[in-house]
């Protein structure tokens, strides 16, 4: 038994009670502690995407209690690209914060930033559905108090709208769970699975019914059609720095369902066997399509980027709902990039505000801005990236899961609505673009700020996944296609955490 | 016995929708309360309805109850007990905030429309 998966859950949980006792008193002692332990979680995080390419389960049995008793915490490959990737969202997040004194406006900033990623670190990495939703009550709780960070009329406002949807999402969850384990009577996901396979078939439909909730709960999550709603108002009216973040969140709703649905409905799953993929690209479709014309009717900045998001979730929906290893390489590597890059662009939206001073994040034309070159590089390379437009990695996202769409049944439709949504959101983008950077008024006087030197590694390091994704593609797709892989072979999981034997007492 | 049971999550849950669906945020706060009895209530009957008997196998009884559901709900409780008084702190904070206690801040004064064109707060 390895303790290394839990260690990501451990380090931020005992950082945060660190910093609820000194986060009154020294902001700077609190910056120093967070970002050291941001650093080294990261460092811990990059270590287990090295030790998990071994396609080896790592299964941590919490308490010594074995499966199917007690909690596990499983390592492999998708939970720990999924913990590098929260942590490298967080490096570049919590630099920002700090550079723009973003946590300045309230107190316990660091303090719930830490909470935020033991619930993250700890939804990617447990294998017990119950103790999923104990992680996700703990990321939500934390993104409560960050997403009104700050506060302001408009914030509380969307953040209330967040709050209600996400307990009642919590409802959901629970109905679903009690569910589950009244028919199946465990809630390990490794013998929930082989439960699934072995349970009789009056069972069946009580099975599908809880999983399908089950998927609602996760939909919310994921902001996909139709339990989207509450996206772009709770993206756009939040800090920036917390905004970068929480491009995870929408990504921990997929990586849901990909876990607990692939888990119990995978190709051992007898009759049930992939029981909501023909669903999930359904809902892909309509959450892209909604999204693009979200992105092309969007007045201010802020809330154009909320709805690329969704426009990336509708595309990964149309991804892992094609569920064949292929498709699921496709998905994953378009995972990284519009997590990276939609965070990058939230925070480059924050500089483009702060530049045009009172004109704010409006698509209108307004005064030239300080430095507006820089800025204007910036935006373009990252909505290159983010349409998808060769060379950046966007391009390459889109194209491997359209080759994976190639001999799917309805391959017209995911072709007809990824490529043109793809050209709404170039059309959306250069108005924008231009808008913001040529159509400036001469005569009227500048009242922004140049960018803040500080501000920019975060916004630059984050910029530069999308060349790296494309100049390291061949590594990266074998990477990903071993996890495709290991993600499709059910029985390993199952296997590996149902053996895991309890450590032995030395005397 | 069922019956009863299952009747009491019924209504339960059928009152927190309909109230969690109301325009106005106290309504909405006590729809999820009830939401979250129903909910705990269905996570305990999951366990299957007993009665008088241990949690713990004794061979001297004639069955067991099942003690997991009765962790679950004991976790559920807390968290939904923790996540009410968040909400009805974030509502009264609304309702100060936004001069009126609607879930959509009815009535935004022109000074915010103002603002909310020129993007942050």
């Amino acid at each position: 038994m390895s303790t290394l998966a839990a260690w990501p859950v451990l380090l931020p949980l005992i950082t945060a009670i660190i910093l609820l006792f000194v986060a009154k008193g020294d902001l700077r002692l609190a910056r120093i502690i967070n970002l050291l332990s941001v650093l080294g979680v990261t460092a811990l995080a990059l270590v287990l995407i090295g030790v998990a390419s071994d396609d080896v389960h790592r299964v941590y049995a919490l308490g010594n209690w074995v499966p199917p008793f007690g909690i596990v915490l499983v390592l492999d490959r998708l939970s720990a690209l999924m913990v590098g990737l929260t942590m490298l969202l967080a490096l570049a997040s919590l630099g920002y914060a700090i550079a723009t004194d973003v946590d300045t406006h309230g107190p316990h900033f660091h303090v719930l930033f830490q909470f935020q990623l033991f619930g993250l670190n700890g939804a990617f990495l447990t294998g017990d559905v119950f103790n999923l939703f104990v992680f996700f009550e703990v990321l939500l709780l934390a993104s409560y108090g960050l997403l009104l960070h700050g506060g302001g009329r408009l914030r509380t406002k969307a953040g209330l709208h967040y709050v209600v949807i996400n307990l009642v999402g919590s409802t959901l969850f629970l109905f679903a769970v009690g569910a589950m384990y009244g028919v199946l009577g465990s809630l390990n996901l490794a013998d929930m699975a082989q439960r699934v396979a072995a349970s009789p078939a009056e069972n069946h439909s009580l099975i599908a019914a809880a999983s399908l909730l089950l998927l609602v709960v996760f939909g919310i999550k994921a902001a996909a059609f139709p339990l989207y709603l509450w996206l772009p108002a709770a993206y756009a009216e939040t800090s920036a720095p917390i905004a970068a973040l929480f491009a995870i969140m929408t990504k921990v709703g997929l990586y849901a369902i990909v876990r607990v649905h692939g888990t119990l409905f995978g190709s051992e799953a007898g009759e049930l066997a992939g029981l909501i993929t023909p669903w999930l690209a359904v809902a892909g479709w309509i959450t892209l399509g909604l999204a693009a014309l979200g992105v092309l009717a969007a007045t201010r900045l802020q809330v154009q980027i909320a709805y690329l998001v969704l426009a990336s979730i509708g595309t990964l929906l149309i991804g892992f709902g094609l569920a064949t290893p292929q498709a699921y390489v496709g998905a994953l590597y378009y995972l990284i990039h519009s997590t990276l890059l939609a965070a990058a662009f939230f925070l480059l939206a924050d500089l483009i505000v702060r530049a045009r001073g009172e004109d704010g994040d409006r698509l209108e034309p307004g005064a030239a801005m300080p430095n507006g070159v820089l800025l204007g590089a910036l935006f373009f390379g990252l909505a290159i990236a983010l349409a998808g437009i060769p060379p950046l990695s966007g391009f390459f996202g889109k194209l491997l899961i359209l080759h994976a769409a190639l001999y799917d049944p309805r391959m017209a439709i995911h072709y007809a609505l990824i490529l043109l949504s793809s050209f709404v959101i170039i059309v959306a983008l250069a108005k924008s673009g231009s808008t913001l950077f040529y159509q400036t008024q001469a005569e009227a006087p500048s009242t922004g700020l140049p960018p803040q030197k500080a501000a920019l590694p975060a916004v630059l390091g984050l910029l530069l996944a999308a060349p790296l994704m494309v100049v390291f593609a061949r590594p990266l797709t074998t990477w990903l296609e071993a996890t495709a892989l290991q993600l499709h072979d059910t029985r390993g999981y199952v296997n590996a955490v149902l053996t895991t034997p309890a450590v032995q007492n030395t005397p | 016995m069922e019956l009863v049971i299952a009747l009491t999550i019924g209504v339960l849950t059928a009152g927190g929708v309909f109230l969690s669906l109301r325009g106005h945020t106290f309504p909405v706060v006590l729809g999820l309360t009830l939401l979250s009895y129903a909910v705990n209530l269905f996570l305990f009957v999951m366990g299957r309805l007993a009665i008088g008997l241990p949690p713990i196998i004794n061979p001297a009884a004639p069955g067991y109850t099942d003690p997991l559901p009765q962790a679950l709900v004991l976790t559920a409780i807390v968290i939904a007990f923790g996540m009410t008084a968040f909400v009805i702190v974030l509502a009264l904070r609304a309702k100060s905030e936004l001069g009126n206690d609607h879930v959509d801040g009815l009535h935004i004064r022109a000074s915010d429309q103002e603002r909310q064109k020129g993007g942050r707060t």
